[in-house]
Formats: structure tokens, C-alpha cells, sequence
């Protein structure tokens, strides 16, 4: 008795116990499966947030000059490692993290000293030096890097990009100079302590036998150069910049025989002096430095067929700038002032990126590691190396939403160009054309979907005979599962010739279709009595089907025809030539058919749904009181359901929003922002799939990317919640009444 | 007539007009995908046609006749063509003229008015190649082992040397991809050991001598096997066939190109039928052949079903906990309500944005740190770090997951509480209700939600492009080598295979019919499986409002 006892006892435990274990069991898997849901939108804004963070700059170290001498040009290196200095003295000083600084000195003609130095552009980092005895000296860093012990070393050397380290260029002293070098030819402008400006270009060919360069000079002389401050000349070699007199010369240098001045600007702003130019990488920004502290980026754009040098726009520093470097790569440049303090913009994102005070005196040089992650500048006695954490600078509120001016273009413009062959080029990631052609894709297809879905709702619910309707409900649930592949590869490769054929029978079939429903309508009435009160007046559904089908037929059969009478032979022509209208194969017409397509269940679905699901003694109160059943209908259950109909095309445009393949499959996508309905689009879902796979991990292109899906999460979660809500709400008034 | 307009019934007529119009589409696309897809591999007539030149020469086309329409003059004279002929329509047909490798285009239009005379020849015959496509023309002679066999001999023999050439290049490939492919599979792997003996800094000479004593003995091997390879492939090209083709030239196809040999115009229909039958056997069990745009599509098929088949066994656990969850353990409370809206939101996203979540958080993340802490020695090439089919089925599981809890919970709430609170009534614990009641009795939901789930994942595409779908995968993610299955490789799929051959194939018009074909297979997969559900669904809901009533 009390074995059993204790045994009924244990296994009550053992149930008890098995409840409890349970319950934890499936609150945690349970609510572990919610939370791995949100996970989704999380880490979307984790991927996308870096994006819109500000720069951060650390100092790494500073070190005091190794000697007195003047700076020539300073510099980093690819890791990082080094700090570099050229002075005046002829001597590179590298100055290290662990305090280990050396020396090193140019190979410098016994007796010459230097007087005149110019920077070529940035990427280069070749600095031209001019000697006393007429010789130009072109010196680079070279950053050796081996692997003794597996370690990996860096050790700082010099090179001569010339081959050996001087070539003479005149009789006496340099003492103005400016420099654009590449691996063949290598340009330059200066003068001696008499006579005009020389323009000297040296072309370089590889010798077969010795495998060295020789380089050729040609020269032309420059005597209109008079009273200049400053000089650049552009990395492609083909344009002199010349500060003289608060104004920017532009000459053309491409072909030494036909060099001119191009175009004079007025760059200076009002009641300023323009102090400084510099270029900003790539091939064509120029950036001048005014007294005042404003900086104005200029740049060639194409205005009345010719290419001139306009203002695009301008950064206001506050306080005169004493230094300004740009970046290697990017297109963006820092600045440094009187107080020592350091700002850091981005001119196509138009951002201010960072303010950095300093204490140390005005700075007087600035520069910027190759890959854009580190600074050194000099102020006071010495130079101070940072460490610059800046990945995503081109990116901004206005680059991706607002009309940006890009280099080359002739105004501002919503552009979207993630990748060309160029190395020079410039990403320009403005979602505006994406986000408008998704909602081209999306409104082109509700306004073939929305009347079809809500029209045959309404007859399904309210008119349908129960036989048929449990015939159709299960039709339209098939079309909502049907793939969308399947969808898009009909679109594009059979409906969009069949559409470019015969677009004529196209445009007159959705005049003849509801026509001809009309008049079946009225030659029904017009039948005898016996006939439309028959039975089969229920069936007008399907009384319609051959009678379409025959229209559609015969609508393609007389497109040609009509295309003969009214568009000259040719409808795709006509609509080019004489419309003056773009005219895409692929086009908004075929992807509306199509996604419209494979909306249409959704919205049916719901709207059939809602309208259905009206109380029936709503209806019969109005029957009852006499009105007819089309009145009911339109004064009571429409205006009863329309919440669920409102809710069922919000969910069905929250799924035109982000349909992927029928888009990439049906239009051309080019990133067009035109409503044309004859032209293509690319929406944001395309665009991810087309260019997701070649983005590489936490480039700015990736997490545009990411940004793209995380604005489609958002918006079609925003839909969706309306539409449940509504839908919500609707069936709790529905249970009330 | 205004009276008419009033009463409402043009506008009912024009309500249910949109409901036919819904109907005409769904069932005309079915209808244009079945009769497109299932056409391909019916053996269409061969056709000779004679036809008028320009210069008042003529020529011969040989070819199967693909579509015909009529075009305005207008548009053929402004794109430049010129026409013969006077009248405003033209009359023109495609023909697939095959012979791939002897003329520029396997496609060509011809006006109907060039055409002088047509026969259709019962000679004619349709030769299936392993390479460049069809060849048609009029088979002269077949030389076996240097004999030289001509008009009945031929017509006998041909059957049995096919058949041989099959038979051989079948052995060529299984010697191929099973044998050499494991030696290759097993020569990767010791060269992964070593270089993670390397890693670890045990690579002395006495870890690595049984390593290359392997590897050697595996060359060894391979180079044995592989002279055999040679041996069979030069017995397959030994014999070949000799056509004549629509220039008049004698063409020589070796025995180990031809595929098969068909005489269209000689079958009856029963012939015919066979003939069909046997081309969709072969669709569905071959490999793609020519990028894909011949031959079947059998890795396809294995690398979806594989797939869907992954996504269900980690769906359905975590779909059903969840929906129990929600419906029997959380608290009926705000909050509940807002996991529910939000979950029916989810099913509401687009698949790509689950795709991109897929790539960033499963692939990079989750995959990079898999690669990192099992599979150092593989890096960089990265191992599980790389869309895969693994990733895939994760991908499309969190996609389809609101579909499973959805319509599991549906299932919940249709139990009527009576039963819930009998089981309790009876001294049953909480579990044990759920497990022995509730649960079996939603089984039908959530096989509902399974099957829709399956449904929706066998259709998705846009997602997978990013987590692991590629257009041609070197192996099955499922094969001999150990550990026979391989959730890190690429694989397959139906859909992508249709955007792919569809869209990035340099000869669409050749691959069009496969791409209807393939279509045709998803479809019937999708709807049948729709249809299935939709037929749970409803004995579910007859078997609860008997349960409730009863």
C-alpha cells in the first residue's frame, strides 16, 4: 500500500517536474524564435549605422624636429608606421611611434642647395626640388616592406623617380617650380633667377637593352606668366592653374605647340584674397583657399557646350587657413589654422567632418596617409602623427537623398553609379533614383491590380455563387503562390515583345474590355425575360470568359492594322520619332502587367475577405428597407468594408514595394528618374540583387546596400502594420455590430 | 439608359468582367506555360524547304519551324531590312536550322514568300549531340570499327552503336566524376591536414610522411585511372556518322558527340509519344549541358528539393515553438499583440531584404567566425564563410518562418478551449494536454504551414542570389566522399536556373524552350503543393466544425 503510495507520489513529481521543465522549454525557445525575428532589423541598422558616425582622429605621438631646417613636404606611410619630413637641408627625417627617428640624405650635387620645391598631387607623393645650380631633383619614400623571422618589417628608403636623382634643367638657380609626374612623362613649370616661366615636359622611354628610362626634354617658354603666387598643374597633365593678381588663370598644357589660356576666374570671394590653390584627387576639382577661411571647390562643367571652370560650392572655416592637404583617393581634404586647430570635410557629401582643436601654434603643413586613415601635421617645433578612423566619408544625408554636383556633371542631379572600369572614379550613391523607381514599379502596377482586385472582390463576395466561389478562391491562391521568376521570365522574354508588337492592340484593348463588358451587360438586359432571369444570369463570370478571350484576340488581330491607319506601320517608331518619347522593350507597361499580376491575389484576398465577412444583417436591413441590391452594396458594405479594402491595398503595395525578380527580369534597370511609362526602372530590391554580390564587406557600397534593404524593411513594414491595424480594428467593429 | 446606369447592373457586369479577366490570366499562363514547356520535347517535323534568293538563285533550308507572324512591311523596312514582295504584311516564319558550328545563327527567319517548294522528307534526321546542338540533315553512312555501313545495315545498326557510344561516355563520366572525383576530394583533403599540422607547428617529417605516402599513392592511382579515361574516350571517338547537310556537304559526327538520333518525320504517333516521354525522362534525370541550355536539369532539382527539404527540418521545430508559445504560454497583454502583428508583418518583407540579412549576418558573420574557429587551415578560401547551401536553408527558414507560426497558431486557436479544459479537468498537467492533445490535434495546421512554407521557398529566388545559388555547381552538395553530405557547397536551383538561362544565356532563343520547360516543373511542383495544403486545410476546417457542432 504504501510502495504504490509512494510511487503514485514520485510520478505526480516526475509530471509536476516535466510541466515545469516544459513551460521553461517553451518560453525560452519561444520567445528565443521572437527575439531572433527582431534580430533581422537590428542587425540591418548595425551594418547600416557606421555609415552616418562621425570621423574620430587620435593623436599617436608627436615628435620634435630631428633638426632646424625648414619642411619641404610631409608625409606617411601606407601602415602607418613612419612619419616623414623633407627639409630644406636636402634630408628626408622618418620619425617613428617607439621614438626610433632617422635620417636620410638626398643624393644632392656637391655644393647645390635647394631653392624652390613644389608637391606633385597627393597619390605621387613625388616632391620636386630645384637646386642652385639649375639641376631639379625628384625624390619620392619608398616603403620597403620583408619578412625576416616571419615578421614582418618596414623599412624607409628614398627612390628617384627620374632614375638618377638629378636632371638638369637651366644655368642658374630654380626658384619658382611645379610638378604633375606619371610613370612616362613628367611636366613641369618654372623658372631661373632670369627669364620667363619655362614649360619643360620630359618624355620617358624604357630603354630594351638597359631596361632604364630616358627621358627627352621639350620646352616652351611661358613670358605671359608675370607677378605669380602660386602654381599647379593638374595630375593629368594637360592644365596649368596660375594664382596671380586674386585670379586663377586656367591655360591649357595638353599639346606643348597650342598652349593658351583657357579661362580667367574671379575665383576669390567677395572682398577676400585668394591665399593658396590645391587639387583634389582625381583628375579635375581645384580648391581655393580665401583669406577669409572659405574654401570654394571649382570644377570643369559642361555649360552651353563648353567646358568651364564653375564655382560648385563652398566651405566656410572659421578663421584664416594656414594648411590645407587633400586626400590620396577620396574627395576629401582638411584644413589647418592659426590656433593649430585641424577640420576635415568631404566636398561631394558636403560634410564637415570633424573639428579638431590644438595647442601647439599655427599649423604649417599638413598631409594625409595614402589609404585616407592617417594625418600628420607640423606645428610648433615638431610634427604630430593621428590616427584618422574615417571609412565612410562620402556618405551623408544629402550624397544619398539630395541633387548632388559631381565632378563632370553639368548641374546637380540624383545619380546612382556604384562601380565603373576607372580608377579615378567616383561612387555616386544617391538613392533617389532607386527609391523612385520602386515606387514607379509599385503605382504602375497598382493601377492595373488595385481595379481589377477590388472589382472582382466585390463580385466574388457579394455576387458569386457559392459553387463558383469555391472554385476561385483556391484559382487566385494558386496565382498568389505562383513564383515570381516564372513571373518576370514571362514578362521579359514573352510579353514584352508580344507588348512592342502589338502596342496599338494593346492601347485598344483597355478601351475595347470594359466596352464590350458593357455591352454584354446591356444585350443581356435586352434578351427575353425567360433568359436573363434564368439561372445562368448568375453566372456572368463566367458568360464573360469566351467573350474576352475573343476581344483580346481580336485586338491583337487588328493592331497592325491599326497601327498602319494611325501610327504609320510602326508603333515603337511613332512613339520615338514623332512623340519624341524613349521607348524601352523592357518597360513600366510590361512590369506593371506583370507585378499588377502578382499582386492582384493579395489584394483580393483581403478585400474579398473584408467584404465578405460584412454582417448579413446589415444587408438584409437594407434589402428589407427596399433598396436594390446595387445600392446595397455601394451605400452599406462597401462603405462598411472599406477600411479592409483600404488595408488590402496597402498590403498589396507593401509587396509591389519590394518584388525582386520580376523587376530585374522585366525591366532594363538603368536608374532613370522619369514617370515615361514606355521606359524601364531600378528599384532598390533589383539593385541589391544585381549589385549585393560584388560589394565587398564594409566598403560604403555595402552598407548602402544594407541601407537600401533596411529603407525597403522599413517601408513595407510600416504598410503592413497599417493595414493589420485597420484590419484589426475592423473586426472588432464587425464583432460588435 | 441612365435608369440603367442607376440601377447598377452595367457596373456588376463590370465587377465580375474583373473576375474573369483574374481567371483568364491565371489559367492562360498555366495553360502558355504547360504548352510551351511540355512542346519542347515533342519531335517536331523536319522540313526542307527550297527557297528564292535574291540574286534568282535558290537554296535549301533543313529545319524545324518555330513560330510564324505576320509584321508590317513598315517596321521590317525601317529597322533595314529589305523585303520581297509587295504587300502591307509580310508573312514570315523562325526556323532553327541546329548545325551550330556551320552556320552564324541556328536561327533564321524566312519570308513566306521566298518559299518555292516544302517537303517533308522521311530521311530527314534530327542528330542530338553532346555539343552545339542539333544537327539536322539526311545520314548517309555509319562507319563502326573502319566498316562502312550504308541505307538498311545502317538504319540497323545505328540503335546498337548508340547505344554503345552511351554506354561509353556514361563510363567515361562515372569514372570521371565518381573515381577521380574522390581522388581529387581525398588529395584536398591531406593537403588541408598538412597545412593544419603546419598551422599547429607539429609539421615535422614524421607527421607528414603518412600524409604524402598517401598522396602518392593517390597520384599513382589517379594516373592509372586516368589513362583508362583516355582509353574509353578514344573508343567512343573511333566510330562516327556521316550527314548530309542542307549546303549539300557530307558532315562527319564522331560517335562520342551523338546523343541520339531521331527520324521525326517516319513516327507515328504512339512513336511520337514514346519519343516524349523519353526526352522528359532525360530533363528530368540529366545534367545541363552547353551552359545549361541543353540536356536536363537534374542538379537543379536535387539542389532544390535538398535544400527546401533543409529549411523544412529547421522551420518546422522553431515555427511550432514559437506558435505554442504565443498561443498557449505567453500572456494574452500588449505585448503579445505587438510580437503578433509584427510576426504577420515579417511575412509581409521582401525576400531580398531577408536575403541581405542573410549574406551579412549568416555567411559573413556567423560563417567567418565558423571558418576561423574549425577551419583555420583552409583559409582564406574561405570554407562556410561563402554562401552555401547551408545558408541558404537558414535564409529561407527565417523566411518562412511567420508562415509556419501563423497557420500554426491558427491551428491553436480553432481547438475549442472545452477540450484544452477537459484534459485539465482529468488531472492532466499543462504538458501533457499540449502534448497529447493540442498538438496532434493542430498536426493538420501545421502540416499546412509546412507545406505552404515549402511552397513559398521552392518559388523564392532573390534571396538566394545572394546566399548560395549558382548557375553551374561542380558537385552535388550530397555525394559519396566523406562526410557525404556537404552543407558548405554552392547548389542549384529551378529558379535561378530559368532567370539564368533566361536572361544571362548568349543564345536565348535556343534556350527559350528549356527555360518553358523548367517553368512548367516548378509550377507543377508549386501548385501541386499549394494545392495540397489548400486541401488540409479545408478537411481540417469540415473536421473542427464537426468537433465544435458534434
Amino acid at each position: 500500500m504504501d510502495a504504490a503510495k509512494l510511487e503514485r507520489y514520485r510520478s505526480s513529481q516526475r509530471r509536476l517536474l516535466k510541466n515545469r521543465l516544459t513551460r521553461i522549454g517553451i518560453v525560452l525557445g519561444g520567445s528565443m524564435v521572437l527575439v531572433s525575428l527582431l534580430l533581422i532589423f537590428f542587425y540591418l541598422l548595425y551594418v547600416v549605422t557606421p555609415l552616418f558616425r562621425s570621423p574620430s582622429l587620435t593623436e599617436s605621438y608627436q615628435a620634435p624636429f630631428l633638426s632646424p631646417a625648414k619642411t619641404l613636404k610631409l608625409g606617411l606611410d601606407d601602415s602607418r608606421q613612419y612619419g616623414y619630413r623633407f627639409t630644406d637641408l636636402g634630408v628626408v627625417e622618418f620619425y617613428q611611434a617607439n621614438g626610433e627617428h632617422t635620417a636620410r640624405r638626398l643624393d644632392l650635387p656637391e655644393g647645390a642647395q635647394i631653392t624652390a620645391s613644389a608637391k606633385a598631387h597627393p597619390a605621387s607623393e613625388i616632391l620636386a626640388m630645384g637646386l642652385s645650380n639649375g639641376d631639379l631633383l625628384l625624390a619620392r619614400t619608398d616603403f620597403i616592406t620583408t619578412y625576416p623571422n616571419n615578421l614582418r618589417t618596414i623599412t624607409p628608403a628614398l627612390g628617384y623617380p627620374l632614375g638618377s636623382p638629378t636632371y638638369p634643367l637651366g644655368e642658374e638657380a630654380i626658384r619658382s617650380l611645379s610638378v604633375a609626374a606619371d610613370q612616362e612623362q613628367v611636366t613641369l613649370v618654372w623658372r631661373g633667377d632670369q627669364g620667363p616661366y619655362q614649360l619643360t615636359r620630359l618624355y620617358g622611354e624604357r630603354d630594351f637593352l638597359s631596361d632604364e628610362v630616358v627621358w627627352t626634354p621639350v620646352s616652351v617658354e611661358l613670358p605671359e606668366l608675370n607677378n605669380v603666387q602660386s602654381l599647379q598643374l593638374s595630375p593629368d597633365q594637360r592644365q596649368l592653374f596660375v594664382l596671380t593678381d586674386n585670379r586663377i588663370q586656367v591655360w591649357q598644357i595638353g599639346a606643348l605647340d597650342a598652349v593658351r589660356l583657357d579661362q580667367v576666374l574671379d575665383a576669390a570671394e567677395p572682398e577676400a584674397r585668394i591665399t593658396e590653390l590645391a587639387l583634389l584627387a582625381g583628375e579635375s576639382s581645384l580648391l581655393v583657399v580665401n583669406d577669409n577661411g572659405v574654401v570654394s571647390q571649382w570644377f570643369q562643367a559642361r555649360i552651353d557646350g563648353q567646358r568651364r571652370y564653375q564655382r560648385v560650392r563652398a566651405f566656410v572655416h572659421d578663421g584664416p587657413v594656414t594648411a590645407i592637404a587633400s586626400e590620396h583617393y577620396r574627395k576629401g581634404f582638411a584644413l589647418g589654422d592659426a590656433e593649430g586647430g585641424l577640420d576635415l570635410y568631404h566636398t561631394t557629401a558636403e560634410r564637415h567632418l570633424l573639428h579638431q582643436d590644438g595647442g601647439n601654434g599655427a599649423v604649417r603643413h599638413l598631409a594625409f596617409a595614402p589609404a585616407g586613415n592617417g594625418l600628420i601635421l607640423e606645428s610648433g617645433e615638431g610634427v604630430t602623427l593621428f590616427t584618422l578612423d574615417n571609412p565612410h566619408p562620402e556618405i551623408s544625408f544629402s550624397a544619398l537623398w539630395q541633387k548632388v554636383w559631381y565632378e563632370g556633371y553639368s548641374e546637380p542631379d540624383y545619380v546612382w553609379q556604384s562601380t565603373s572600369g576607372s580608377n579615378d572614379f567616383e561612387a555616386k550613391m544617391s538613392l533617389m533614383p532607386l527609391a523612385f523607381g520602386t515606387l514607379k514599379a509599385a503605382l504602375y502596377a497598382m493601377v492595373f491590380a488595385v481595379p481589377l482586385a477590388v472589382a472582382g472582390a466585390i463580385y466574388t463576395a457579394y455576387f458569386m455563387t457559392p459553387g463558383v466561389r469555391r472554385l476561385v478562391k483556391p484559382t487566385v491562391e494558386i496565382m498568389e503562390a505562383l513564383p515570381t521568376v516564372i513571373l518576370g521570365f514571362l514578362a521579359g522574354l514573352w510579353l514584352a515583345p508580344i507588348v512592342e508588337r502589338n502596342l496599338a492592340g494593346i492601347l485598344l484593348l483597355v478601351l475595347l474590355l470594359p466596352l464590350v463588358i458593357l455591352l454584354c451587360a446591356w444585350g443581356w438586359q435586352r434578351l427575353p425575360e425567360r433568359w436573363h432571369s434564368s439561372t445562368w444570369g448568375h453566372y456572368r463570370e463566367l458568360l464573360l470568359l469566351p467573350v474576352l478571350i475573343l476581344t483580346g484576340v481580336v485586338a491583337l488581330w487588328l493592331s497592325p492594322y491599326l497601327e498602319l491607319l494611325l501610327m504609320g506601320g510602326d508603333a515603337r517608331a511613332f512613339i520615338t520619332h514623332e512623340l519624341g518619347i524613349p521607348f524601352d522593350q523592357r518597360n513600366a507597361l510590361v512590369v506593371g502587367l506583370a507585378m499588377g499580376f502578382a499582386v492582384i491575389p493579395t489584394i483580393f484576398s483581403i478585400a474579398e475577405d473584408a467584404i465578405f465577412s460584412v454582417p448579413k444583417h446589415l444587408v438584409n436591413g437594407s434589402l428589407a428597407l427596399g433598396a436594390t441590391q446595387w445600392q446595397t452594396l455601394n451605400r452599406v458594405v462597401l462603405l462598411t468594408a472599406s477600411p479592409g479594402i483600404f488595408s488590402a491595398i496597402m498590403m498589396g503595395f507593401g509587396r509591389a514595394l519590394g518584388e525582386t525578380m520580376i523587376v530585374l527580369m522585366a525591366t532594363g534597370n538603368t536608374p532613370l528618374m522619369e514617370w515615361n511609362i514606355f521606359e524601364g526602372m531600378r528599384t532598390l530590391a533589383a539593385n541589391i540583387a544585381v549589385e549585393m554580390p560584388e560589394s565587398a564587406i564594409g566598403s560604403s557600397h555595402y552598407r548602402v546596400l544594407f541601407l537600401a534593404a533596411f529603407v525597403l524593411f522599413v517601408a513595407s513594414f510600416f504598410f503592413n502594420t497599417l493595414a493589420e491595424l485597420v484590419r484589426q480594428r475592423l473586426r472588432r467593429k464587425y464583432s460588435t455590430l | 439608359m441612365r435608369k440603367w446606369f442607376t440601377s447598377g447592373a452595367p457596373w456588376i457586369w463590370m465587377t465580375s468582367g474583373a473576375v474573369s479577366l483574374a481567371l483568364i490570366a491565371v489559367l492562360g499562363l498555366l495553360l502558355l506555360i504547360a504548352s510551351r514547356g511540355l512542346v519542347y520535347f515533342w519531335p517536331s517535323t523536319l522540313y526542307e524547304w527550297q527557297l528564292q534568293e535574291s540574286q534568282g538563285e535558290t537554296s535549301v533550308v533543313i529545319g524545324e519551324r518555330y513560330e510564324r507572324e505576320r509584321v508590317p512591311r513598315e517596321r521590317l523596312e525601317q529597322a533595314g531590312m529589305t523585303v520581297p514582295g509587295e504587300a502591307p504584311f509580310v508573312e514570315r516564319f523562325l526556323v532553327k536550322t541546329g548545325n551550330r558550328e556551320r552556320v552564324s545563327l541556328d536561327f533564321r527567319w524566312i519570308w513566306q514568300d521566298q518559299v518555292i517548294a516544302e517537303r517533308t522528307p522521311e530521311a530527314l534526321a534530327v542528330v542530338e549531340r553532346v555539343r552545339n546542338g542539333n544537327f539536322y540533315g539526311y545520314p548517309e553512312a555509319l562507319v563502326v570499327d573502319g566498316e562502312r555501313l550504308q541505307g538498311g545495315q545502317m538504319a540497323t545498326r545505328l540503335p546498337s552503336v548508340i547505344e554503345e557510344a552511351n554506354r561509353l561516355r556514361d563510363e567515361a563520366r562515372e569514372l570521371q566524376s565518381g573515381a577521380i572525383g574522390r581522388i581529387n576530394y581525398q588529395l584536398e583533403q591531406l593537403r588541408l591536414q598538412k597545412r593544419k599540422l603546419a598551422l599547429k607547428g607539429q609539421d615535422s617529417p614524421d607527421n607528414l610522411a603518412p600524409l604524402e605516402a598517401q598522396a602518392s599513392a593517390l597520384r599513382a592511382e589517379y594516373q592509372v585511372l586516368e589513362q583508362s579515361l583516355f582509353a574509353l574516350r578514344q573508343q567512343a571517338a573511333s566510330d562516327w556518322l556521316e550527314v548530309r547537310e542542307m549546303t549539300g556537304e557530307t558532315v562527319r559526327l564522331p560517335m562520342d558527340q551523338v546523343l541520339a538520333v531521331a527520324f521525326p518525320n517516319r513516327m507515328n504517333l504512339l512513336e511520337k509519344l514514346w519519343h516524349w516521354m523519353g526526352k522528359v525522362a532525360i530533363f528530368v534525370t540529366a545534367e545541363p549541358r552547353e551552359a545549361n541550355t541543353e540536356g536536363g536539369v537534374f542538379p537543379a532539382i536535387f539542389g532544390t528539393v535538398f535544400m527546401v527539404m533543409l529549411m523544412a527540418v529547421i522551420v518546422t521545430p522553431f515555427g511550432v515553438l514559437a506558435a505554442v508559445y504565443l498561443h498557449e504560454y505567453a500572456a494574452n497583454n500588449a505585448l503579445t499583440r505587438f510580437i503578433r502583428i509584427a510576426v504577420i508583418n515579417l511575412a509581409g518583407v521582401p525576400s531580398i531584404v531577408y536575403g541581405v540579412f542573410g549574406l551579412g549576418f549568416f555567411v559573413y558573420v556567423l560563417g567567418g567566425s565558423l571558418d576561423s574557429l574549425f577551419y583555420p587551415e583552409a583559409l582564406p578560401s574561405p570554407t562556410f564563410g561563402t554562401p552555401g547551401v547551408l545558408w541558404a536553408s537558414l535564409t529561407l527558414a527565417i523566411l518562412t518562418l511567420p508562415v509556419v507560426i501563423v497557420s500554426t497558431e491558427e491551428g491553436l486557436a480553432r481547438i475549442p478551449s472545452t477540450v484544452r479544459h477537459g484534459s485539465l479537468a482529468l488531472g492532466a498537467t499543462q504538458a501533457e494536454t499540449l502534448w497529447r492533445i493540442v498538438l496532434p490535434m493542430a498536426s493538420p495546421a501545421i502540416m499546412t504551414g509546412l507545406i505552404l512554407a515549402v511552397a513559398r521557398a521552392a518559388g523564392e529566388v532573390a534571396p538566394l542570389m545572394l546566399v548560395g545559388v549558382v548557375k553551374l555547381a561542380p558537385q552535388l552538395p550530397v555525394d559519396g566522399n566523406f562526410p557525404y553530405v556537404h552543407l558548405e557547397r554552392k547548389f542549384m536551383h529551378l529558379g535561378f536556373h530559368i532567370y539564368d538561362v533566361g536572361f544571362q544565356s548568349p543564345n536565348v532563343e535556343a534556350a527559350r524552350p528549356l527555360v518553358y520547360a523548367t517553368s512548367f516543373l516548378l509550377v507543377t511542383v508549386i501548385v501541386s503543393l499549394n494545392l495540397t495544403a489548400i486541401a488540409v486545410r479545408n478537411h481540417l476546417r469540415e473536421k473542427f466544425r464537426s468537433i465544435d457542432h458534434g
